[in-house]
């Protein structure tokens, strides 16, 4: 699985970092999302996927690879 | 081609039913079951779009088609002639379009961050020890909405704010007469004024000597004048004290009437999902979010034109069975604190999203857990019939609910 976010569509809602604490954070400087890993462990997939159902802004994209797409 | 749906107009607001006192209005759900999109009748007399559907509300709020600028002439108001304050009034950004809304949100989103709501946990927890010390102390009976669920949230946003505490009691008092609905106009437009002038002056003394507090962040920029500091201020307080109050309130009344429930808050894994819950099927923002669309829009059957409203109905929205409902769970309209609600839009969708969100989690939670954990033999004080809601206000709530202990 990828996952990306767009920080200029970003509002600072926070809903990524409660529905995916560890792969999610916000930025102290701009108060805007940020990716805490690179590489989305197999364990994290569902709390990713709800996170970018959930973002209000539409600023996280999930890319599902082959292999694993079908977990959910 | 825009199907006419075969449900007549719902004329807004609808009023509460005599029935269940935690539903939304009853031409609301009835709206919901003949299909997502229907028509309704504004007070003044023109028509708008009534989105009740889950997929449609969603798109409503998140979709740069629909606007959220009470400037434009054809926005949906439920207040008929307020169009002339509003507009004069300069909206505040929870009614403007990006990218004047992101450039307004974007001067507070710092102090709202859930890192930064987890470090004031301890304070929280501190205001709502201190306000149940107060209603408990040398009494067996209080109104649990004058004294616990209003002060809370106002000594929270005064703590953010930077209000100092010697200030603290007019403070709220303004506030409350500002949010009563008891208040004539002019005690309204007097408060108004005095929280104002009051916001002002405090953010000039900020702007010399700053702490670390709200006001002294806005006070400090030199893009931001004293007044756009001092509606900023009133905007934070508007928006986080009544909801959440009521949110107390409400849930605190529905949990007297199913205590075997009341188990769950104290349970530290289940207490934010039990709060999910409360607020998914207590929607507080009973008569929806309004929005106006820019563009001609295709949507759950029906084709919105450009200029025509649309209310988005968070409340029935919330109550979908399939994106809520399971075979071991209740029905949506009942409380059920092991249901995921996380999907639920409470605090709405789209970049308007409630920017105290991570704020009234936290402010629910710590209440709701302190108050049954030190209250152990919470009781109504009066018969559940007379228990007193608000039922013509935007934001629907109790008026007072007295408890025993
Ligand atoms: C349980 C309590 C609360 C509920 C149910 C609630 C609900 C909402 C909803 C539904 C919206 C979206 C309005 C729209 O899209 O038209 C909103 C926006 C907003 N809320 Fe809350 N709210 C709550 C608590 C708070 C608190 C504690 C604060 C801050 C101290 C706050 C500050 C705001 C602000 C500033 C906005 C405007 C955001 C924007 O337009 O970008 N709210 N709230
Ligand atoms: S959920 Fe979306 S809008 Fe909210 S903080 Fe995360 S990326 Fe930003």
């Amino acid at each position: 699985m990828q996952v990306s976010v767009d920080r200029d569509r970003c509002c600072s809602s926070g809903m990524c970092v409660m529905n995916a604490p560890a792969v999610f954070d916000q930025d102290d400087r701009d108060s805007l999302v940020m990716l805490r890993q690179a590489v989305v462990q197999p364990e994290q997939f569902e709390d990713v996927r709800l996170a970018a159902e959930l973002c209000p802004s539409g600023a996280i994209t999930v890319t599902e690879d082959g292999a694993a797409g079908t977990g959910a | 081609m825009t199907t006419t749906p075969t449900a007549q107009a719902v004329p807004l607001p609808a009023p509460h039913s005599s029935g269940c006192p935690f539903a939304p209005p009853p031409a609301y759900t009835e709206a919901a079951a003949t299909g997502p999109m229907t028509r309704a009748d504004l007070p003044d007399g023109s028509s708008c779009w009534l989105a009740t559907g889950y997929a449609e509300v969603r798109t409503v709020l998140s979709d740069r088609r629909f606007s959220a600028d009470v400037r434009h002439p054809a926005f949906p108001l439920l207040v008929p002639g307020s169009r002339e304050t509003l507009v004069t009034d300069n909206p505040s950004f929870l009614r403007l379009d990006d990218p004047e809304h992101a450039r307004q949100r974007r001067m507070v989103t710092g102090d709202f961050l859930v890192k930064r709501v987890a470090a004031l946990r301890p304070d929280i927890q501190r205001i709502v020890d201190e306000a149940l010390d107060r209603m408990t102390e040398g009494r067996t009976e209080a109104d649990l909405v004058t004294e616990f669920a209003l002060p809370v949230p106002s000594l929270v946003i005064c703590l953010l704010l930077g209000v100092p505490y010697e200030d603290r009691d007019r403070f709220q008092f303004l506030s409350r007469t500002l949010l009563s609905r008891e208040s004539t106009m002019e005690q309204l437009k007097a408060a108004r004024d005095e929280v104002l002038e009051y916001l002002r002056t405090l953010a000039a003394r900020k702007r010399e000597q700053p702490e670390d507090d709200i006001l002294s962040r806005l006070a400090v920029r030199d893009d931001l004048t004293l007044d756009e500091i001092a509606s900023t201020g009133v905007l934070l307080l508007i928006a986080g004290h009544e909801t959440t109050a009521n949110m107390i309130s409400l849930s605190t009344a529905l949990l007297l009437e199913q205590p075997e429930q009341i188990a769950r808050l104290a349970d530290p894994a289940a207490l934010p999902g039990a709060v999910e819950e409360l607020l998914r099927l207590l929607t507080i923002v009973h008569t929806g979010l309004p929005r106006v669309a820019l563009e001609d829009v295709e949507l759950g059957g029906v084709t919105v034109r450009a200029g025509e409203g649309v209310i988005a109905m968070v409340s029935t929205a919330n109550r979908d069975e399939e994106v809520f409902g399971g075979p071991d769970r209740r029905p949506t309209d009942e409380l059920d604190l092991e249901r995921d609600a996380r999907r639920h839009m409470a605090f709405g969708f789209g970049v308007h999203q409630c920017l105290g969100q991570p704020l009234a989690r936290a402010e629910l939670q710590i209440a709701l857990e302190t108050l049954f954990r030190r209250l152990p033999g919470l009781r109504l004080a009066v018969t559940q019939g007379e228990r007193e809601f608000r039922t013509e206000s935007f934001i629907y709530g109790m008026r007072s609910l007295p408890v025993t202990w």
